[in-house]
């Protein structure tokens, strides 16, 4: 292994582009060729993880010093001062103390402030994405290790004890999944890595894969180790090309060690990972759907059951996980279930990884303890709201519920939020203010089902055009309040009667908006106004 | 990965058209598993899947035409149909719309001339509306050619566009 000096990781996320970030690199290219510094420093690019305010964000290892903004003019005298001479540039270290801990580790609470925890994100913007060297010098590797001396079926146990619940938005209990692939009948078994992340909003999963794509091999090693299969699939969707390009990089790697292929470390178990790049269909999220994308056809979910643990991918058994399900796995196997255990809520243990967005001060990444509330989120997290009071939240995607500010203090778990009729989905906190109108959000939400609905099962393809005719309807004034009541009844009929969780989770956002905004739609109906001034009402 | 975005597109009507798409199915696999990158790669190089395309996979692979046209008509990135030389995705998914993505909206539909869907005469931009992007910290975005460009207004958009001609 070559060993270098020192490491620097330079942000070159979209965001990070955007500011140049790509100039930055080419100037640091120069810089490190002009003070002749090539055999002792190590450049490479790290995704966005911290706010737009400090991008582009260049981080120094072994002395762990964040610089940002950096702009091309810098880079010159950060090479010669930090680099070549040896010393900290304090003028150009990010400035703000709260993202310098964004960017690099807070493991306690502080006060009465409840503390970032990280343990899926742990590594992700801080090690080299394409080394499996630096990968294995942050401990990478061992959770495997841990687990290929266990029993299979011990792997398995502690997966269930840890609670661990499947983060891709239904929050099914990971153990009980492993177990029912491990007791499947057959010899042939399938790993899949669900990274269809589609959900508007959601872009934790790209984050994981961009930042630490080894820690994704590693997991579906242990899974496979665990459930007695020796093939895995990561299905990308297609928009996500960076991911794609380090994923595959990490495989390319990972083959050439010999932790993927025939007999791994000389211990007779056999593993290899497939990539497929998805072609731009939401539905594909949907785990049978996925399958059917994979074997090269129509992207159509399947009738369940049977279910993909028992009849999966070529009709075997097959274990299908989240991204973040499957980044929570090598810690869990490392420090074990009492540990894990201890984070979070009892019935929702570990942390969640979180995207900020809308209409609050600062935007981003968090991962957090499960059972925070969404007022501590916008107070601490968001930095407070931007223009105008707080109306409501978006939760996971479209697929997830609406908030109102009156459930703000609701511990954000499973669990808490299915006991008051809402639900966490996949880990986007959409934060609306109040020049936001009820109406045109749900009619944006009714157009997503409408385009994406797979046309496969009526409801779903007959109720998502409906409702969206109807609340254009509404949006132009031109609405009733039989409406209303036929609204009811499509979000009944595509609950009851559809064929996957899209279909009977897209008139979530009509019961949301019928339960908490009721006045604010009839507003619209009866007195021919948009309160928040947003709808066209005809005009 | 190979960059598509840099390769020149080539024509159907060019006398290498069929061997392009013989060497594309060869490259990367005759069975069903492999049938979505085989169109990807076509739709890449050609800009859109045409039915001679069509036909000539199935003769390479032995899947129906049939098959493989329902296949290509599912999903959003293997398009059937021509377009034009540039192309742009808007998301009007919630994240975008609340920063700002609706009046953004309005204001692209203004400058084009055009609807979704629809190609502006001149052949420059084809416009199509897409669902999330995963971008959303940089939000309202639109994807042009497959390049994103975040954090628009309707001030630097006449800008964006009039970096493609």
């Amino acid at each position: 292994m070559k060993v270098y000096r020192s490491m620097v990781l330079i942000s070159n996320g979209e965001s990070s582009k955007l500011k140049g970030s790509e100039a930055v690199i080419a100037s640091f290219h120069q810089a490190i060729e002009k003070y002749d510094l090539g055999r002792e420093v190590h450049l490479t690019t790290i995704p966005d993880s911290s706010s737009a305010k400090s991008q582009p964000l260049v981080i120094i290892y072994p002395e762990a010093v964040a610089y940002g903004p950096i702009d091309e003019e810098d880079v010159d005298f950060l090479v010669s001062e930090h680099l070549y001479k040896g010393r900290v540039a304090p003028t150009l270290k990010v400035s703000d103390p709260f993202e310098m801990k964004r960017i690099s580790w807070l493991l306690q609470r502080t006060g009465t402030m409840p503390a970032e925890k990280r343990i899926v994100l742990e590594h992700v913007g801080v090690i080299d994405p394409t080394s499996i060297n630096d990968f294995l010098t942050h401990d990478g590797g061992q959770a495997f290790a841990t687990a290929m001396e266990m029993e299979p079926q011990k792997i398995i146990d502690i997966i269930k004890k840890s609670g661990l619940r499947g983060r891709g938005g239904a929050g099914f209990p990971a153990g009980i999944k492993w177990q029912a692939v491990r007791d499947a009948p057959g010899d042939k078994k399938y790993i899949v890595c669900n990274a269809d992340e589609s959900e508007p909003g959601t872009f934790k999963d790209r984050v994981i894969l961009e930042g630490n794509p080894f820690s994704m091999i590693e997991a579906m090693l242990i899974a496979g180790y665990a459930c007695g299969a020796d093939e895995g699939y990561i299905y990308i969707r297609g928009e996500y090309h960076d991911a794609l390009e380090k994923i595959t990089n990490a495989i390319q790697a990972s083959r050439e060690f010999g932790v993927l292929g025939k007999n791994i470390l000389n211990t007779g178990f056999d593993f290899d990972i497939h990539v497929h790049s998805g072609a731009g269909a939401y539905i594909c999220g949907e785990e049978t759907a996925l399958l059917e994308s994979i074997e090269g056809k129509r992207g159509e979910p399947r009738q369940k059951p049977p279910y993909p643990t028992t009849h999966g991918l070529w009709g075997k058994p097959t274990l299908i996980n989240n991204v973040e399900t499957f980044a929570n796995i090598p810690p869990i196997i490392q420090y074990g279930a009492d540990w894990y255990r201890a984070q979070g809520t009892p019935s929702s243990p570990g942390t969640k990884v979180y995207t900020i967005l809308g209409n609050v001060n600062k935007t981003g990444l968090m991962e957090v303890p499960m059972g925070i509330t969404l007022r501590e989120v916008i107070g601490i997290y968001g930095k407070g709201m931007k223009n105008s009071a707080f109306k409501f939240a978006q939760t996971g995607g479209s697929s997830g519920s609406i908030i109102p500010a009156i459930l703000q203090d609701t511990p954000m778990d499973f669990d808490s939020y299915s006991n008051v009729g809402v639900s966490l989905g996949s880990g986007t906190l959409l934060i609306c203010d109040d020049s936001n109108c009820i109406v045109d959000c749900v009619r944006v939400l009714m157009r997503f089902f409408q385009v994406e609905s797979c046309g496969k099962c009526v409801p779903c393809r007959i109720g998502t055009e409906q409702a969206l005719e109807i609340m254009t309807a509404i949006s132009e004034g031109k609405g009733t309040m039989a409406h209303l009541a036929q609204l009811e009844w499509l979000r009944q009929g595509m609950e009851e009667f559809s064929n996957c969780g899209l279909g009977q989770t897209a008139g979530t956002p009509i019961k949301n908006m019928l339960d908490h905004f009721k006045a604010e739609v009839e507003a619209h109906i009866k007195l021919g106004v948009c309160p928040a001034g947003v709808c066209s009402m005809g005009e | 990965m190979e960059n598509t975005a840099d390769q020149q597109k080539i024509s159907y009507d060019h006398v290498d058209a069929i061997n392009v798409i013989r060497d594309i199915v060869h490259e990367t696999g005759r069975s069903k598993e492999s049938l979505i990158a085989v169109l990807k790669k076509v739709a890449d190089r050609f800009g859109y899947i045409s039915n001679t395309a069509i036909m000539e996979i199935s003769r390479q692979t032995s899947i129906p035409a049939a098959e493989i046209f329902s296949v290509a008509t599912f999903y959003r990135m293997l398009p059937t149909t021509q377009r034009g030389r540039h192309v742009i995705e808007f998301c009007e998914s919630l994240p975008c719309h609340v920063v700002g993505g609706r009046e953004l909206y309005r204001a692209l539909l203004e400058q084009l001339g055009i609807q979704p869907g629809e190609t502006s005469p001149d052949g420059r931009f084809t416009l199509l509306t897409t669902s999330c992007l995963g971008v959303c910290e940089v939000g309202p975005v639109l994807s042009i050619d497959n390049t994103i460009h975040g954090n628009l207004t309707t001030e630097n958009l006449p800008e964006i566009l009039a970096l493609y001609e």
